[in-house]
């Protein structure tokens, strides 16, 4: 058997071998960056490449899609092409349309399939092969807790883009993870005084959820704001993120008592779930001498073109429309029409204001350190991107601006109409604090550098 | 030597050498080169791929080999990757015993669900599988929540009661996973002109356990054990005819790849500390066994070949968009470049599984023995005089009834 190998020949690959083996050993020290700048990633040369990590497959590619399209726009308007969109009407005056910080933004994208696993997969390797200082997109609750927390060990930067759970900036918060969209709590405390207003006090709400992070902590806090308006709360059924029928979800509702359904659902989980409450006949009933009404915490234009007439009348909540009349939403649904042909979805216009808001506050930090950047924003106010005055708050990296609330028309004038704005509730009454028990339980830790 | 003859032992010799130069022989091309999109040499990937080398060669022990295909081989990477999480968690950021846990939990789980399964063949065999798989996917996702933590992964957080080590480091930052103080994400780059060459410790661990899991995988191919194994495959009937009951073999066999897919799991979770239910989905079951088709079922080194080709796509292929499209077709003339653009996108980004399914369709259609029987066929080709037996005397082939 193993006589055939000569004395010299087990030599020579012992050797090699060997020397294989000690090689890794030569190198040591944690360097996950070309070394001496301090910080992962520095940008070396004269450009600076921003990583965007959407789901261009599954469940929520639209989504991704059009977050992507304003990856693209703001990234053109950073480097000075383009009519410069939202950096005109941008309170801060520091973008000049020269890329950041005179280095020119070049983006590498990546997919996410709406898995934590094959989402971090794709944002290590857009840290480790190409170099991304910085890292945002995401449509999915728990893909964004997942890629925060790898942002958080790499030491880079993320800007999360349509993530609405508590725990994003609650129990999993992180400090070099930021959010400017809105999140459940504050659906929560915008909805009650609407749902009061056009339903009364006196009803009994009916609960179905999409089981994971984000359908829990909504049904937490739409039940904690209905029941302070004095609403009583029936029933709460998790319904599988899988599912695609709910009609033996539905039936049960029925003979329940309940006289509003509140659906915990987004994507397609709503339009189908939507779809088979109309089918039953819900919306026609009479239960306890009131109509009977159905809520939809999360809004979105793109669930209401697949949901079509089935939305009409109902009522939600959005973090941004682009039917707003401020300057910076017209300044970016000009830009964003001109370019793609349509409006700019709310996935797009959080994705966008995070790309802006990343490349000023390396401007204000004069660096491209995370920590710095990340100093910069906290506790930062700015104006100008859509939302109104908004603030980026220091203690859980969470931005606090204007709620819409906002209701399925009845005769949309066409397929860009579908949802109208019933009120803007201000800053004020959706703003809690740090240590609300529903966002108890996480820290922030401190800033990593990485490197 | 190592009681291999001599043919395997080189194969063992190539893909140690394989192994230890990857940073090298991934990065090609120059860091600041066009082609430098097709680099596989950071650490991320290069782990991935031995860790699904690990995961493919485990399988082909099953399915290669005994002949049972299982459609549930996910649960247990799962399995692994979840026990990995909660020992970093709650006793060490050490990975040692959060691997050997997760071999030893996968081990058992493999021997419950292979004790009812192996009641059965052929494709009730897969299908209970496959069922127990999905059944493992929904209890994670869904019921067992507080252990698994759903739909957003179980991860490691600042307060976990960590008997061995701190819940946070002096910084305030959670502790990263290591192996005696030697941090798996560490990794030194050696720059030489404009190549930038990266040595991942984690990789380099990963490497040597997967050369250990190879020379087991030669070992039990070699052995009566494995002798036997391949009587299962060919005919399990006459076995049991000659008065031999065949089902502790299975078992066995069943629980050995169950434990390389824990060990696999284990790993995964020692790279990156996070453990998502997906992991155990149909989906992932299934990519385990066109890694093995792919490459070369039955084969040593095919299901490693298979690992490295489907993660090199998934990870590769996906990240090249429309604008680097344009950027490469950007010689043409305008409207033959969208043209061009239009086509090809179809076929990168979001659209690499539709590139990687008429790749696996023409390997087997063309080539049914997997890549593996593509390189003996180049082989061949240069070789005039091929020799009887296949170069890595796999794939032997047996005469039907």
């Amino acid at each position: 058997m193993s006589n055939k190998f000569t004395r010299r020949g087990v030599l020579k690959t012992g050797a090699g071998a060997g020397a294989g083996l000690a090689l890794p050993t030569i190198f040591t020290g944690n360097v996950w960056a070309a070394a001496h700048s301090g910080y992962t990633n520095a940008p070396q040369g004269s450009s600076v490449t921003l990583g965007f990590n959407v789901p261009q497959t599954g469940p929520y590619a639209d989504e991704g899609a059009d977050e992507l399209r304003a990856f693209q726009l703001a990234v053109e308007h950073l480097n000075g092409e383009g009519d410069g969109g939202m950096i005109s009407t941008f309170s801060s005056k520091t973008l000049q349309g020269n890329g950041i910080m005179g280095k020119k933004v070049e983006f590498v994208t990546g997919d996410t399939q709406t898995k934590s696993d094959a989402a971090r997969a794709s944002a290590k390797s857009m840290i480790e092969k190409d170099g991304a200082i910085m890292i945002s997109g995401g449509s999915s609750s728990g893909v964004a807790v997942a890629v925060q927390g790898l942002c958080q060990e790499a030491g880079v930067i993320f800007m999360a883009g349509l993530t609405h759970s508590n725990d994003t900036t609650g129990k999993d918060k992180k400090a070099n993870g930021f959010r400017h969209f809105f999140n459940a709590y504050m659906s929560g405390a915008a909805l009650a005084p609407v749902l009061e207003k056009l339903y009364g006090k006196d009803r009994a709400a009916y609960h179905l959820t999409a089981d994971y992070t984000w359908g829990w902590t909504q049904q937490e806090s739409i039940q904690a704001a209905t029941e302070a308006i004095g609403w009583k709360t029936i029933n709460n059924v998790l319904t599988p993120l899988a599912q695609t029928d709910f009609s033996s979800y539905i039936a049960p509702v029925l003979n329940s008592g309940a006289d509003v359904l509140v659906l915990n659902h987004y994507g397609g989980n709503m339009v189908n779930s939507l779809t088979n409450a109309v089918q039953f006949g819900l919306r026609e009933k009479q239960v306890n001498g009131k109509n009977f009404e159905i809520v939809v915490p999360l809004y979105s234009e793109l669930m209401a073109k697949g949901a079509g007439k089935n939305i009409a009348g109902i009522v939600g909540s959005q973090n941004w429309d682009w039917k707003l009349e401020d300057e910076g939403t017209k300044a970016f649904v000009q830009s964003f029409g001109t370019k793609y042909g349509f409006p700019p979805s709310q996935a797009a216009q959080t994705c966008y204001a995070q790309t802006l808001l990343y490349a000023d506050a390396v401007e204000r930090a004069k660096s491209f350190n995370p920590c710095a950047v990340a100093e910069a924003l906290e506790g930062y106010e700015f104006d100008g991107l859509g939302n109104g005055k908004t603030l980026y708050r220091a203690e859980d990296h969470q931005c606090f601006k204007d709620v819409l609330v906002v209701r399925g028309a009845e005769n949309p004038q066409d397929e860009f109409h579908l949802v109208e704005i019933v009120e803007v509730t201000p800053v004020g009454q959706v703003t809690y604090a740090p240590d609300h028990p529903m966002f108890a339980g996480g820290a922030l830790g401190s800033c990593n550098p990485g490197a | 030597m190592l009681g291999l003859d001599k043919k395997d032992f080189t194969l063992l010799l190539v893909v140690a050498a394989l192994v230890l130069l990857a940073p090298f022989i991934l990065n090609p091309f120059p860091a600041d080169s066009a082609m430098a999109q097709f680099n596989a040499g950071y650490p991320d990937l290069m782990q991935r791929f031995v860790i699904f080398g690990i995961f493919a060669i485990g399988f082909n022990i099953l399915f290669g080999l005994t002949g049972y295909l299982s459609f549930g081989h996910a649960a247990f990477l799962g399995v692994g990757s979840y026990s990995a999480v909660w020992m970093f968690k709650l006793l060490s950021m050490n990975v040692i015993p959060a691997i050997i846990l997760a071999v030893i939990v996968s081990g058992v789980f493999a021997l419950v669900i292979g004790f009812v399964s192996l009641r059965r063949t052929g494709i009730y065999f897969s299908i209970l599988t496959l069922a127990f798989a999905q059944m493992s996917f929904n209890l994670a996702y869904s019921v067992l929540t507080p252990i698994t933590n759903g739909e957003t992964g179980l991860q490691i957080t600042l307060n976990d009661p960590r008997i061995l080590g701190v819940s946070a480091t002096a910084e305030g930052g959670i502790p990263v996973t290591n192996l005696f103080g030697l941090e798996m994400r560490g990794t030194e780059v050696l720059n030489i002109g404009p190549w930038a060459f990266q040595f991942n410790n984690g990789y380099y661990l990963c490497g040597v356990i997967m050369l250990i899991a190879f020379y087991i995988s030669i070992r039990i191919f070699r052995s009566p054990f494995g002798l036997m194994l391949r009587a299962i495959k060919a005919n399990k009937t006459r076995l049991n005819y000659t008065g031999l009951n065949t089902r502790p073999y299975a078992l066995a066999a069943f629980v050995i790849s169950g434990m390389y897919a824990g060990l696999a799991g284990g790993l995964l979770a020692s790279m990156d500390p996070l453990a998502g239910a997906e992991r155990m989905q149909w989906t992932a079951s299934g990519e385990v066994v066109l890694m093995t088709i792919l490459g070369g079922a039955g084969t040593l080194i095919g299901p490693v070949v298979g690992a490295g080709f489907i993660k090199y796509f998934e990870n590769i292929f996906s990240k090249i968009n429309e604008s680097v499209l344009h950027g490469w077709f950007s010689f043409l003339p305008e409207g033959m470049e969208n043209g061009v653009v239009w086509v090809t996108e179809h076929f990168v980004g979001p659209g690499w599984h539709l590139t990687l399914g008429l790749l696996f369709m023409l390997v087997v259609t063309f080539l049914p023995g997997g890549l593996v029987e593509g390189g003996q066929k180049l082989a061949g080709l240069f070789r005039r005089k091929s020799k009887s037996e296949a170069p890595d005397g796999a794939a032997q082939k047996h005469p039907a009834e």
